[in-house]
């Protein structure tokens, strides 16, 4: 099971365990991790589930839809370079150890 | 009963203070957590009445059923989330009745729960046909929970014939996926265009052409008088003598907020169980959240059906629980998926309206309502940046420019950087 690491908007730091298959947003609901809050449960509908990855891992993943991109562009959160709905990565054994930052709004 | 805001139960319940949920829903889910994450610190007891825990009903009448998203992954919590936030979910049970005076709720098996706190989140239930229509046949379906689903489903993939009574959203989008599957589908609608009563009818328009163009045959301005068949249903005969043949009907003719244990208990109830702004009913030991609720709040009374409302009116019960006399402001949206369309709505619109059509390079295009020159309501057409810049613009109270939305070569990075 690979570790997530999720870098909150107060600066904390908070690790979980993942099950590869689920969605990061789906591992970050289950930890209660707070900034994600995921309200179309993960139909790319609400952009309630920005995320940061660091750039090298973005290159390992599928690449964005064109409907992902268009809600980046106006989410809550400024978009960053690495920026992603988590709804949309599936977690793996690829993601072990990553750190992903809530943007703060 | 006239109790204030002085009352000792506006205080906060203590350590000791015991909270229990009813409804272990999307609403009855998030207000325990949001319960704990503003430090309860108590004992929480959630109650559901279905077998399942709580578990997202949005992918219902969508990816669930076309097979795409697994059982497991509906699921709102991993199992081991109770036990590590000490909620103690008591799935499969029923409450029986409420007993205000003495602060406890009794329990189908006869078990009584005593409370300091109680929170409804009763959530919806599913409207059923009258059983002159019905006349109990086999082979008619409603949607709401995921046992509802798991019985149509084998009886979708009979690759037969669909009737679908009532053009609303879920009607709509059982109908996609049922086309979906091969399946021949008729919609039935009372009104003279689908999503009469929940979108305007630009919105309306296009879906309902979308529908067409991928075979779905329409009955507008028409009811069901009657389903035909010896013991399963096989087929309809229509208020203007019209007969369709069906194998399968799903009626999607909305739904009621379930409101039968708040009004055995006395509590006021109007379109759903009252609560003020704060989400207080008329008893001040006991909350309400959700689906169920209707909100009195300065703009007038409010009960919507929807994710976003459950997590939200939550968020603010749970504040509220522990002292933080913060009145609800609803944000309401909705999305639907039907075929290739993602119709995400922001803001509630009304019949009466001006509609302002921004059409995009693509496929996608928006609708802008307009009353007294205010923007009230935005409606993205596969058209996810126009729906997000609307929804930012009507958090702010902000107002295009109606001529400036209008056009389509305006970049709509302008809108966006107006609304900063």
């Amino acid at each position: 099971m690979p570790t997530i690491r999720f870098l909150l908007t107060d600066g904390a730091e908070l690790a979980v365990e993942a099950q590869n298959g689920r969605s990061l947003m789906e591992t970050a609901l289950e930890h209660s991790v707070p900034g994600i809050i995921a309200e179309c449960n993960g139909s790319a509908a609400c952009a309630t589930c920005h995320v940061v990855l660091p750039e090298e891992i973005l290159l390992a993943l599928e690449p964005i839809s064109e409907h992902e991109n268009d809600m980046l562009d106006f989410a809550e959160a400024p978009r960053e370079s690495g920026s992603r709905l988590s709804c949309q990565i599936k977690v793996s054994d690829a993601l072990d150890n990553i750190s992903v930052r809530i943007p703060a709004a | 009963m006239s109790l204030d805001a002085d009352h000792p139960a506006a205080a906060k319940p203590g350590d000791e203070s015991s909270i229990v949920i009813v409804g272990a829903g999307q609403a009855g889910l998030s207000t325990t957590e949001k319960l704990r994450v503003n430090g309860f610190a108590g004992s929480i007891t959630l109650i559901g009445e279905e077998p399942d825990a709580p578990y997202q009903r949005p992918p219902l009448s969508k990816a669930y059923l076309l097979g795409e998203l697994e059982r497991d992954r509906l699921k709102l919590k991993a199992e081991d989330w109770y036990a590590k936030n000490r909620i103690a979910l008591r799935l499969g049970m029923r409450v029986a009745s409420i007993d205000r005076a003495r602060r406890r709720v009794c329990l189908a098996d006869g078990a009584m729960l005593d409370y300091d706190r109680l929170v409804l989140a009763t959530g919806a239930t599913a409207r059923k046909l009258p059983q002159a229509i019905s006349r109990g046949l086999a082979g008619i379906f409603t949607i709401r929970t995921l046992a509802d689903i798991d019985a149509l489903r084998p009886a979708l993939e009979m690759h037969g014939k669909l009737l679908v009574i009532g053009g609303g959203y879920i009607g709509l989008e059982i109908a996609a996926v049922a086309r979906g599957l091969g399946m021949t589908v008729d919609v039935v609608e009372a009104a003279d265009r689908p999503l009469a009563r929940v979108a305007s009818a630009q919105t309306a328009t296009a879906v309902e052409a979308l529908h067409r163009s991928r075979g779905v045959t329409f009955h507008l301005g028409k009811a069901v008088s009657e389903l035909l068949g010896a013991d399963r249903v096989a087929g309809a005969r229509l208020s203007d003598g019209t007969i369709v043949a069906a194998d399968v009907v799903v009626a999607g003719i909305g739904g009621m907020p379930e409101t039968s244990l708040a009004a055995e208990a006395g509590l006021a109830i109007d379109n759903g169980i009252t609560a003020d702004a704060y989400g207080r009913t008329d008893d001040p030991f006991i909350w309400a959240a959700g689906d169920c609720a209707n909100f009195s709040l300065p703009e007038g009374g409010l009960r919507m059906e929807s994710v976003g409302n459950a997590i939200d009116s939550a968020d603010v019960v749970a504040r509220n629980i522990m002292g933080a006399r913060q009145p609800y402001r609803p944000k309401p949206w909705f999305w639907s998926d039907q075929f290739d369309l993602k119709l995400q709505i922001a803001g509630l619109s009304r019949p009466d309206d001006t509609v302002v059509v921004r059409q995009g390079a693509g496929p996608g295009r928006s609708h802008w309502y307009y009353r007294e020159g205010q923007l009230v309501a935005v409606d993205g057409l596969n058209a996810p940046r126009d729906y997000l810049i609307g929804k930012r613009l009507l958090a702010m109270s902000a107002s295009p420019d109606p001529a400036q939305v209008a056009d389509p070569v305006l970049a709509l990075e302008v809108l966006a950087s107006a609304a900063k």
